[in-house]
């Protein structure tokens, strides 16, 4: 078996079943343990819908940290809309989804998609230039640049594979699809569960305020 | 002793001008990367080579090989050379049957000992009663006929990899030669057939260098597998642009667009279709409208179906997913329980002790 036929044969597919498993487990793990409802009056009459609404207001900070947060603001949604681009826009991507889905939709072209992974790869490059120059602010944990290192490497090894430089076409092929498979195989086990959760934190959050009749 | 004919005088026999071999020489020294002035030598050489000795050994294997090196469109320089070679065993070619050719096998070996080129073509079946010639299992005469080779070449997948007979479930065990002979200079040239001006190539080169071309990592010649045909495919552009056929008889497939979706394995394979081309540089695969099938690659009848494109994951059982979410969901209420249950007893100790 050569390394291309491990990546894209048991690897994926044990990453993939880490990945549904550990999803699952952690939101049912976590979501089983909120607490009952609130029984006291809301102050607020329409707490509930101004609790949801936050899922959405919170996607941008508020007016008054506007200069503060310029910066990890726009590169943090470069990076995130960029990723997503790649992610489901290419077409190497679109086969491979297809082959696990059997969904099938039209690509973008292979420039684009180059242009985009190097958008995203810069882009988490300067989130981690900002996190090493202001520890004060982070307080960061190993953890954190793990997890960096393993959001970084896909799009690394991806650009590579594309570009054909490196390895051989096949051994970056390879590792890209490593580097793939070790990302969901840590996602759901690290802070990359954000992708679930900012949907939760956000509406608890709005949910417990609304009803004391604070407006965030 | 009787005068031995040389490939000089055989070439004019035949009618082959000087200019036409001085290009052949040019050409074979360029593909092959030789240094500038290895042309002339090349040629030199050639003219006023004798005749070697060659065994052709065919194994777990289709005649193939043989077929792509012996039907070119028309006589080619790169066939009188392969003409030229004392062909002293073939099961194909030689006008030997039965003990006259096991006969012929065995003078060969005396008279050149040391000296004489082993070709192979076909895998070698470990179950030896799979394949068998005159009563000797393959393996046997493959140990026997390489005991005083100079060196091997393997022609084809098959000999080179395994090949097909090698593929799942490998019903005869099948191996490549590599695998059974370790103490003889051995190089590849594989190919589902090869090309045969690599198998001309790697001979030309032996003939005048008095060595084997340098090699990759899976033992081909560089000059003629060291590039990716993805990298050579005048394709190429499409697949930047991200213009792609979608089947076989689409506006993609009639303009010639990229056969990436259609499973062609270019980026994963190495061999010098994309700029040598076939019957004399008419075309190739993929000119012709189908995807490259990597077969100079090894294991390529088990890298996954032909049409499947190169980036399909191969997820064997796609409900083990889902039963992962449900084990997922299992343990993660078995948690939440346990956290519940820590809690409260947390509380119940807190209750007591206050």
């Amino acid at each position: 078996m050569t390394l291309l036929d491990f990546a894209r044969g048991p690897a994926i597919h044990a990453s993939l079943i880490i990945l549904a498993a550990g999803i699952v487990l952690r939101l049912v793990g976590v979501l089983a343990l909120t607490r009952g409802a609130d029984l006291s009056r809301p102050r607020d009459a329409f707490g509930n819908f101004k609790g949801y609404r936050t899922v959405f207001s919170r996607a941008w900070p508020s007016s008054e940290f506007n200069a503060a947060t310029v910066y990890q603001t726009v590169m943090a949604y470069v990076f995130h809309i960029a990723t997503l681009l790649v992610v489901i826009g290419i077409v190497p991507h679109i086969e491979f989804i297809t082959s696990l889905t059997g969904a099938s939709w039209p690509g973008l072209p292979n420039f684009i998609g180059v242009a985009l992974g190097t958008i995203a790869l810069v882009s988490l490059l300067a989130l981690i230039v900002r996190r090493l120059s202001k520890p004060a602010i982070y307080n960061s944990t190993v953890g954190d640049y793990i997890t960096w290192i393993i959001v970084a490497l896909p799009l690394l090894t991806g650009l590579m594979a594309f570009a054909h430089v490196g390895f051989r076409y096949e051994t970056m092929l390879a590792l890209h699809i490593l580097s793939a498979a070790l990302l969901f195989a840590y996602m759901p086990f690290s802070k990359l569960m954000h992708a679930f959760w900012f949907i939760f934190s956000r509406a608890q959050s709005g949910l417990a305020y609304a009803h004391k009749g604070v407006r965030i | 002793m009787a005068y031995e004919a040389t490939l000089g005088d055989l070439l004019r026999s035949q009618g082959v001008s000087r200019r036409a071999f001085m290009k052949f020489c040019a050409t074979t020294a360029s593909i092959m990367a030789l240094p500038a002035g290895a042309a002339s030598a090349m040629a030199e050489a050639l003219s006023a080579a004798r005749r070697p000795s060659v065994i052709w050994l065919s194994f777990q294997e289709c005649t193939g090989c043989t077929e792509a090196l012996t039907r070119s469109h028309a006589p080619t320089i790169e066939n009188l050379l392969f003409n030229f070679i004392s062909l002293d065993y073939h099961h194909t070619l030689q006008a030997a049957a039965g003990d006259a050719a096991e006969h012929a096998l065995k003078e060969a070996m005396q008279a050149n000992k040391g000296e004489y080129l082993v070709l192979v073509d076909g895998s070698i079946p470990l179950l030896e009663y799979c394949s068998t010639v005159a009563g000797h299992s393959n393996k046997q005469i493959l140990e026997d006929v390489c005991a005083d080779a100079a060196a091997v070449i393997n022609i084809g997948t098959c000999s080179a990899y395994g090949g097909i007979p090698m593929a799942k479930p490998n019903p005869t065990r099948a191996v490549a030669t590599g695998d059974i002979i370790k103490d003889k200079p051995i190089i590849n040239v594989p190919g589902c057939p090869p090309m045969p001006l690599a198998i001309t190539g790697v001979i030309a080169q032996y003939l005048t260098m008095g060595k084997l071309p340098e090699v990759d990592h899976l033992g081909r010649p560089v000059a003629f597998f060291g590039e990716n045909i993805h990298d050579r495919c005048y394709r190429r552009p499409f697949y930047d642009r991200g213009q792609f056929a979608e089947t076989f008889d689409d506006e993609g497939a009639r303009k010639g667009w990229c056969l990436y979706k259609l499973g062609c394995k270019a980026p994963v394979a190495y061999n010098a279709c994309a700029h040598v081309k076939w019957n004399n540089g008419v075309s190739f695969p993929i000119q012709s409208g189908h995807g490259c099938i990597g077969c100079s690659e090894p294991g390529f009848w088990d890298m996954g179906g032909i049409y499947e494109s190169v980036a399909k994951g191969n997820f064997g059982d796609g409900a083990k997913l889902g039963a992962a979410a449900v084990a997922g969901a299992a343990l993660g209420a078995g948690a939440a329980v346990l956290a519940r249950r820590r809690k409260s007893e947390v509380h119940h100790e807190e209750g007591a002790e206050s």
